[in-house]
């Protein structure tokens, strides 16, 4: 019986007095690749940003329920806090323009002031590039800054900048939607070793990759989670018939 | 129908020529006074110029040392209190879009903005020159920083306000605690246009003289003290300038040549800034 | 676990602390801003009030302006300053018209353009007080030789002089936000008028000019604005003389230059108090019609 990293339960996201997010419950088993998707507009950007605390950060928001990461209430801890233990990255890369490569890696670290040994510095910035599938691209040019990489580059140095944290969970949203084929399957490989140390939950609009990369898959339409079950029953046999006619493309 | 439409070409292509010669005719003054003062300004300046002391009336030679340091002085006492208050007030201007705070304290930018030199130099004496008892360069820097500060805050503002919001959530899901994410990442993402606005600021006070006239006031003498009259050279421009006397009116002309020069060079270096910061983005 | 990320997580218990400061201070300072404006206001009304209080309203309509017995009519410089706004408004805007047409529509980008806008730019950037500096030595001989051959008394100095300067000087303010108004006009409109058989001339006076109307009018009260305080080109040229000028040959005074003038000369609190309150209505005036013209600019650019 694999163990529960991530725990949602009845929870609530609002937009002032819009509720887009409606009575979730969900758990998230350890190591696993997590898909969630559903139509435009189904709340699911929202569900993820709640996991790390970045909703909140909008005007006007507000949540209820209650989120558990391995049995502590997130919404207790300070979000700083919460957010070393859980990573995120963006649709479209975001790696800080001013910094190297290098110091891109560490950023968590060390824009933060915490002062290191080179050593220490260097063991992370190269385990993280070689988990993130990136450091024999970059090593020769890790103090260059990192806006000459191609985007699927860019894409594995956040990816690596998040890992660096040593994240317990690492949410992914729409990670591959801003990039080229090439470069979508290589992160869709790279999540499946990411598996092997980190959970990932991954939002996509994009039902075949969702069907690649994931053990289980969240399916999400306004609002509501409709159903939650391992990728594969959930696409050869789906159980609801709004799940029956997103999977069939009847919308999207 | 021909003459008609011939008519309306031509009077279309009479009013392109009359705003052509119009707009160059424009700058004619400007070049007009620019030569001029580099001509008479020109000579006067000689080593003894800029290192020397003023002369009392009737001595020849003399300098304007003390108006050079002066101004140096006086303006960066000023930048050094108008660049934090003014980055700081513009972080929060650019975090906070709509909170009834940031509005107000964008009108009174506004307000600032649209003082009168010469008010801002009547209230700061009645502030610092009165409780201290003496004209002093403090008093005039403080002027001139309250002068700098819409300039700083509002291109701050501009600036932070076209960073993408990605740059700021990438930090903050990162862990990084809201004050390293806008100083470390943010700020120096932004600093050309930071930056730029400072050089524009700093060359907007450098020409300035009425905030001065009751407040630095001005000193004959050579002084570096913050709490004592301070010369600079616009004072010493319009001091001289409306003298009675031919020397006082030649240490004007080659003071104003260098304030033209050090002013232009500010506004010169802005735009490299500007250029070159917007080339990364 | 590394053993980095358990400092880290330490750390960050003291910077959450440390992020409060920094959001209280970023609060702090603006607030400071919105406290040195009233704070500003508060300082010019109150060191007018003995003014205000001993004067009245016969202080804006009184035309004697005699310290020496105690008597402040503040009318000659209401005059001196609304004369020389005005007058130089009136000459420049038509050059400050034509240049925003000439870098909005004409020529917005190319190296002529860049340089028009270098010079207009640079116009702004000369400090006043050289204005004043070149036209007391260069102007006013220039306009006194004017006045002989016309038959006024040659004064040079006087209130023609100063509207000249404060012509050039503001020429760039209506310019620049004309400028960034003519170019905002949409070009499908201009493409619709073209379309109609319209010429460049007949777009731009029956199209582009209607329109950023709103705009050139905020130009015009930013121009005013500047005009209106300018303070040092004024003081030298304007002749300093706190009677009613003649004519416009006279010498007069501003409200801006009597400040200056006189401020540091001022022997009686009643005398001090009388220059402030023609600061303070100096600055109501200036500040509204820039606020108003910033109103129209804001309103102008989001619709």
């Amino acid at each position: 019986m694999e163990s529960t990293i991530l725990k949602a339960l009845n929870f609530n996201a609002y937009f002032g007095e819009n509720r887009v997010v409606k009575d979730v419950n969900i758990e998230i088993p350890k190591n696993n690749v997590i898909a969630v998707m559903g139509p435009s507009g189904c709340g699911k950007t929202t569900f993820l940003r709640c996991i790390n605390r970045m909703h909140e950060l909008i005007e006007g928001t507000s949540t209820k329920g209650t989120m558990l990461l391995n049995n502590e209430d997130i919404y207790s801890m300070h979000p700083i806090l919460v957010r070393h233990k859980i990573g995120m990255v963006f649709q479209r890369p975001n790696p800080f323009p001013n910094l190297s490569i290098y110091d891109n890696v560490i950023a968590g670290y060390k824009l933060n002031g915490m002062k290191m040994s080179k050593h220490d510095k260097d063991a992370i910035v190269e385990q993280s590039l070689q988990k993130a599938s990136l450091w024999n691209e970059v090593k020769e040019s890790l103090h260059k800054k990192g806006t000459f990489l191609s985007g699927g580059q860019q894409q594995r140095l956040c990816i690596a900048r998040a890992i660096a944290m040593e994240p317990d969970v690492l949410l992914l949203d729409e990670p591959t939607s801003a990039l080229d084929p090439i470069s979508t399957s290589s992160i869709e490989v790279l999540m499946q070793e990411l598996k092997k140390n980190y959970t990932l939950v991954v939002v996509t609009h994009n039902m075949q990759q969702a069907a690649r990369v994931s053990d289980k898959t969240a399916f999400f339409y306004l609002g509501e989670l409709i159903e939650y079950d391992i990728t594969k029953n959930m696409f050869t046999n789906p159980k609801d018939t709004r799940t029956q006619n997103y999977i069939t493309g009847r919308f999207s | 129908m021909k003459p008609n439409i011939q008519y309306r070409l031509g009077k279309s292509k009479f009013f392109k020529g009359l705003i052509i010669v119009l707009s160059v005719l424009c700058t004619v003054p400007l070049f007009i006074i620019l030569i001029y003062i580099l001509k008479e300004g020109f000579s006067k300046i000689n080593w003894h110029f800029l290192v020397n002391m003023p002369k009392p009336v009737g001595e020849t030679g003399g300098g304007i040392a003390n108006a050079l340091v002066g101004s140096l002085l006086i303006v960066f006492y000023a930048s050094l209190i108008a660049i934090p208050v003014g980055v700081m007030c513009g972080i929060y201007l650019s975090e906070n879009r709509n909170s009834r705070l940031a509005n107000w304290t964008r009108l009174s930018v506004d307000v600032l903005q649209g003082t009168p030199s010469i008010v801002m130099g009547i209230v700061v004496y009645f502030w610092v020159v009165k409780p201290l008892s003496t004209f002093s360069a403090l008093s005039g820097s403080i002027a001139l920083a309250i002068m700098m500060l819409p300039i700083v805050v509002r291109s701050t503002e501009e600036t932070l306000k076209l960073l993408p919001d990605t740059l700021k959530e990438a930090g903050l899901a990162l862990g990084l605690p809201y004050h390293k994410v806008i100083l470390r990442i943010i700020l120096p993402c932004g600093i050309g246009g930071i930056m730029s606005g400072v050089i524009l600021a700093v060359a907007r006070i450098a020409g300035e003289t009425a905030p001065l006239l009751f407040t630095a006031f001005g000193n004959p003498y050579f002084s570096t003290n913050i709490f004592k009259p301070m010369e600079s050279l616009p004072l010493l421009i319009f001091n001289y300038a409306t003298s009675a006397y031919d020397d006082w009116h030649n240490l004007a002309w080659g003071a104003a040549l260098i304030l033209l020069i050090w002013v232009l060079l500010l506004n010169i270096i802005t735009k490299i800034i500007t250029r070159k910061w917007r080339v990364q983005f | 676990m590394n053993i980095w990320k358990a400092k880290k997580i330490k750390r960050s218990v003291r910077q959450i602390r440390a992020e409060k400061i920094f959001r209280t201070s970023l609060v702090l300072i603006s607030l400071s801003i919105l406290v040195i404006v009233i704070t500003f206001l508060l300082t010019l009304i109150i060191q007018s009030l003995p003014s205000i209080k001993a004067l009245g309203f016969g202080f804006l309509i009184g035309k004697t302006w005699d310290p020496v017995h105690n008597i402040y009519g503040t009318y000659p410089f209401l005059l001196g300053t609304l004369l020389t706004s005005f007058l130089a408004l009136i000459i420049s805007i038509p050059f400050s018209f034509v240049t925003a047409i000439f870098l909005g529509e004409y020529y917005p980008r190319g190296w002529f353009s860049d340089f028009l806008k270098n010079a207009i730019e640079l116009i702004a950037a000369v400090p006043s007080v050289i204005y004043g500096f070149w036209g007391l030595f260069v102007l006013v001989p220039i306009v006194r030789s004017l006045e002989l051959k016309i038959g006024v008394t040659p004064y040079g100095i006087g209130i023609f002089s100063a509207s000249l300067i404060l012509t050039i000087m503001i020429i760039p303010y209506a310019a620049s936000l004309g400028r960034e108004m003519v170019r905002m006009v949409p070009s499908s409109l201009k493409e619709a008028a073209y379309s109609l058989g319209a010429t460049r001339y007949e777009v731009i006076r029956d199209v582009i000019l209607p329109y950023s109307r709103s705009g050139l009018f905020a130009g015009v009260l930013l121009s005013l604005g500047r005009a209106l305080g300018e303070t040092m080109a004024v003081t030298m040229v304007i002749g300093n003389t706190s009677v009613i000028p003649k004519n416009i040959f006279a010498p007069g005074n501003t409200m801006a230059s009597v400040i200056a003038n006189e401020f540091t000369e001022a022997a009686s609190s009643l005398y001090l108090s009388a220059l402030i309150e023609i600061g303070l209505v100096l600055f109501l005036v200036t500040v509204i019609i820039n606020l108003v013209g910033k109103r129209i600019i804001k309103r102008f650019t989001t619709e």
